[in-house]
């Protein structure tokens, strides 16, 4: 009878949710569609960034930017809003951002990470 | 209301799609709001191409970000009426920790801090209390912020972060009256139910000075225009600030705190600051010396129609018409140009919704043969007016230079 009274307690917690849910709103947010170009270092950059917010917000920012202003972004996401970035991975991101969404000029002594 | 067949071609799909999205929607019992995806647009900024999508409980909008959503009001809407549709109404979110399901029922709004007795409301207490209603226009700081040059991190926004609505609702001054704020106290701080995703991250809790939350205007609304709030905008309750930035405007509020000292969260030091001067701007590239936290809205005006682009018939009178709206002191005149700011003319003001209203205006032109720049610019009851010439700050704050729409008669 181990089958029934799971089918039973099943529909028990689908009618307490049922229930708890009369008077509230659920949304469901639309999934997300924007997706980073495929350069070096791609995948550094979807697993750092992407804890925290889509990819929208770094692939809407104005082009031809120069590596000092993705890497002044990057160094924001880290200082002020707390991201786990090992300082060792700034220049990597901040490398593929330039190359991906910025001018395109990676700064002479900095061209030693991201591969 | 005459309006171009490429606008009413335009408004027609958003019909369309606006009853997709009822279908979609759906208000069966435990049946979430979804949303349909729409089309694209392309804003006239560098990089400007956007996805339109519809989110819960909204029409297709600009999505400026998904994840935490931030939402841009086609252009088209602030011609559709002085009012803006809260399915049309701009989204915007700071942290992914995003509610998507609230019980009304068990929501509180806790007043705490230095008060004599600390309270725990519920949207029905709120809703017991006498209330209060206005119409006040809501803009985010970074309104308009893609246009800048040169240009500037952050959400890269068109001229759609605003809208206009009337809220209902209770005075904070009530509620604080309520709990018996201390003496002592010098801020009042809000916080909502929307959270950071790492705890490393500062929470959004955002204040006022105790002389502003208690001026009788400040509102905790639980209603907009009619209906209850959106879920993306604030459900159940927010925060309205007449005449200042969206970034005070708490959603989903669920703490106030009166507090001794002054609030110095990242999100009041460090964020949302304005240089210090009168322009609250600085030379293209520079960084201001001294920052205060941005505060009331500077004076704007729109042309709504006809839009950027188009084409009227030569030597023949034709509707010019918009909006304006400034930081509460009500606006005085409007003065509309034809011909690129060499001759002006007074528009005509709508009706007066009240002075944290979009206003409308309008007033009649004839073109010859030609490109021609219709400029707009509003003064309000206090002198303050806009710039011809867009001034700049590093964050992207404010822009209200005086807007031109190009168009050609034929």
């Amino acid at each position: 009878m181990r089958p029934n009274r799971n089918v039973a307690r099943a529909v028990s917690a689908f009618a307490t949710l049922v229930a708890a849910s009369a008077f509230a709103l659920t949304i469901d947010l639309p999934k997300e569609t924007t997706r980073l170009k495929d350069a070096p270092g791609v995948d550094l950059v979807q697993r750092t960034c992407s804890v925290c917010h889509s990819y929208d917000y770094i692939v809407i920012q104005p082009p031809g930017k120069p590596h000092a202003f993705w890497k002044a972004e990057v160094e924001k996401m880290k200082k002020v809003y707390g991201a786990s970035i090992p300082d060792e991975q700034i220049e990597p991101i901040a490398q593929y951002l330039t190359r991906a969404y910025g001018d395109g000029k990676v700064e002479p002594g900095a061209k030693s990470a991201a591969r | 209301m005459n309006r171009s067949n490429a606008s009413r071609g335009a408004r027609s799909r958003r019909r369309f799609l606006q009853h997709a999205g009822a279908i979609g929607a759906g208000t069966l019992l435990g049946v979430p709001l979804r949303a349909v995806a729409a089309d694209d647009v392309t804003l006239p900024i560098a990089n400007g191409m956007r996805p339109v999508v519809a989110y819960p409980q909204k029409r297709p909008l600009i999505v400026v970000t998904s994840r935490p959503p931030q939402l841009e009001t086609p252009f088209d809407v602030f011609d559709d009426g002085v009012v803006t549709p809260n399915d049309a109404f701009f989204v915007r979110y700071h942290l992914a920790g995003v509610p998507t399901t609230i019980d009304v029922d068990s929501y509180r709004i806790t007043v705490k801090g230095k008060v004599a007795t600390p309270l725990s409301l519920s949207v029905d207490d709120l809703k017991r209390m006498d209330a209060i209603e206005y119409y006040a226009v809501n803009q985010c700081s970074g309104n308009s912020r893609g246009f800048f040059e040169p240009r500037v991190a952050g959400g890269q926004l068109a001229n759609g972060a605003m809208g206009n609505a009337k809220w209902r609702g209770v005075p904070l001054k009530a509620v604080l009256a309520r709990a018996g704020i201390d003496a002592s106290a010098r801020q009042v701080t809000f916080n909502g139910l929307d959270t950071p995703v790492l705890p490393t991250t500062p929470d959004f809790v955002k204040a006022l000075d105790v002389d502003h939350a208690m001026d009788g205007e400040v509102m905790i609304a639980y209603a907009m225009n009619g209906a209850d709030l959106p879920m993306l905008n604030g459900y159940p309750v927010r925060l309205v600030v007449p005449g200042w930035y969206g970034t005070y405007w708490m959603k989903h509020l669920t703490e106030i705190t009166a507090i001794e000292g002054t609030l110095s969260d990242f999100w009041m030091a460090t964020a949302y600051r304005i240089p210090d001067n009168a322009c609250a701007c600085v030379p293209p590239g520079a960084s201001p010396t001294k920052t205060v936290p941005i505060n009331r809205f500077d004076v704007r005006s729109f042309t709504t129609n006809p839009r950027d682009g188009a084409t009227v018939t030569a030597n023949a009178p034709f509707t010019v018409r918009g909006i304006a709206f400034d930081g509460g002191f009500g606006i005085r005149h409007v003065d509309v140009s034809t011909d690129g700011g060499s001759t002006w003319r007074e528009a005509t003001l709508g009706a007066d919704l009240g002075r944290f209203s979009f206003r409308e205006w309008k007033t009649t032109a004839s073109v010859p043969a030609g490109t021609h720049d219709i400029k707009v610019r509003a003064i309000n009851a206090i002198g303050n007016s806009q710039p011809s010439e867009p001034l700049w700050n590093p964050a992207g704050y404010m822009r209200n230079v005086v807007e031109t729409t190009r168009i050609r008669a034929a």
